[in-house]
């Protein structure tokens, strides 16, 4: 029976119950006939299932709000934002950013009103619809006059398509989503490779006006602001840099059309 | 790999794994507090590594490596501030749900002993009897070859048992340094 030694290991693997039904056979037949490394052996196997014991409730208690998987994806970048806050305070005190017009601040998780709880929208539906390869959209770009029409009833405000072909980026179409403001108006435009991006729109009751913040979730950035009563979100997984020319651009052509 | 993808990944493979990973942490760092704290740690990383992990790695070693890391960056914290933090400074009574009596006593025995273990013998022990990780999984996570993963094992069972029964070497020998450290 014994065709090769009992070592250590075997033990070990004994009391793990990490061997085959052969192997377990010989060293309980082992132990049997040594009654000094059976007591030893007991006793680790006592010491493995008291530890279990001792651990299994941790496993089995409801996992704390902080450590909800889905919670920290979408908190996950406003945190780093947080680590860098007081940073990116004395880079605003010093007066960097104001060239242009443009003031970016960061956007911090609470309190999510304003253009924070829009950009927050806005990451959301560039999720949901930018990924869709069927049906991005419910209304084309070739019914563009239609879109138009029904999102400017909706909104109560007359809408306006931006144009951003000139910096690769064509629009496809628009859909209305809804969010815990109101129902707002997505734009979207894709490059003919892939890449979207996504610009969402409705009626603000905080930040009627805003300077342009960016905002990211991720690997997803996007700039916000608002005027006159609209707020929009321009969102996509591209470079910062480029996001921010498109949001630029479609900022100064809503300021001309609006 | 676009958000959505990351999320529904990371929901599927790592979400299960969460109490787990609590579990291991617990049993590591003795502070209910400070162990979760770890477990944050490591799911945050976990998310901003994710596209870059190994699409044939398993995600449970990946993540238990995590953890394992971090853990092992926060005690060498600790030992290094020594004299300002006491090594002991979690409340005991806190740290596991009350005893119902001689039970309850054999557990807190059980605990002290495991903590009173280097932290590379509990380690091993937790993977490998708590957490059910293969002995070549373990070695993955720890770093260390099989062998050493065998004879640590062999050694961490053997001064867990002397600590509980009372033998020489063992816990009172450690508990003392444990105290003289404080």
């Amino acid at each position: 029976m014994n065709n090769s030694p009992i070592t250590e290991d075997y033990l070990q693997a004994f009391v793990d119950e990490a061997l085959g039904p052969e192997r377990r056979i010989e060293v309980a037949n082992h132990l049997a006939n040594h009654s000094d490394v059976a007591r030893r052996i007991q006793s680790y196997r006592r010491q493995r299932a008291a530890l279990r014991a001792a651990l299994a409730p941790v496993a089995e208690e409801p996992v704390p709000p902080e450590l909800i998987l889905a919670r920290m994806m979408r908190a996950e970048r406003s945190s780093t934002v947080a680590r860098w806050q007081s940073a990116a305070a004395a880079v605003l005190i010093l007066g960097i950013g104001g060239a242009g017009g443009w003031s970016l601040r960061p956007l911090f998780e609470p309190p999510r009103a304003g253009i924070s709880a829009l950009a927050q929208e806005a990451t959301d539906s560039y999720a949901v619809y930018a990924a869709d390869r069927d049906r991005p959209v419910e209304i084309m770009a070739t019914d563009r006059s239609e879109l138009v029409k029904w999102a400017s009833q909706r909104l109560s405000r007359p809408v306006a398509v931006p144009d951003l072909l000139a910096s690769g980026y064509r629009f496809i179409g628009g859909r209305l989503v809804a969010t815990s403001h109101g129902p707002a108006v997505l734009f979207m435009y894709d490059d003919d490779h892939g890449a979207r991006v996504v610009l969402l729109s409705r009626l603000m009751a905080v930040d009627k006006n805003a300077p342009m913040a960016q905002h990211s979730r991720g690997p997803i950035a996007g700039f916000a602001w608002a005027d006159k009563g609209i707020g929009y979100s321009l969102v996509g997984h591209i470079s910062s840099e480029l996001l921010h020319s498109l949001a630029d651009e479609a900022r100064r052509q809503l300021r001309d059309d609006v | 790999m676009r958000h959505h993808a990351i999320v529904t990944a990371m929901t599927l493979l790592i979400e299960p794994l969460i109490p787990a990973l609590r579990r291991y942490a617990h049993g590591l760092m003795r502070d209910r507090a400070t162990a979760d704290d770890l477990v944050q740690d490591c799911l945050e990383r976990a998310i901003s590594r994710w596209h870059q992990r190994r699409e044939d790695n398993d995600p449970r070693s990946w993540i238990f490596t995590i953890l394992h890391n971090l853990a092992i960056n926060r005690m060498r914290q600790r030992q290094r501030r020594g004299p300002h933090i006491p090594l002991e400074d979690a409340d005991e009574g806190s740290l596991f749900t009350s005893p119902p009596q001689e039970e309850g006593l054999l557990q807190d025995d059980l605990m002290r002993a495991l903590y009173g273990l280097p932290q590379d013998q509990r380690a091993l022990l937790l993977l490998v009897s708590v957490e059910d990780l293969s002995y070549a999984e373990a070695a993955d996570v720890l770093k260390i070859p099989i062998g050493t993963v065998m004879s640590r094992l062999a050694r961490a069972r053997e001064r867990l048992r002397r600590a509980l029964e009372g033998e020489p070497n063992g816990m009172a020998a450690s508990g003392a340094h444990l105290r003289r450290v404080k």
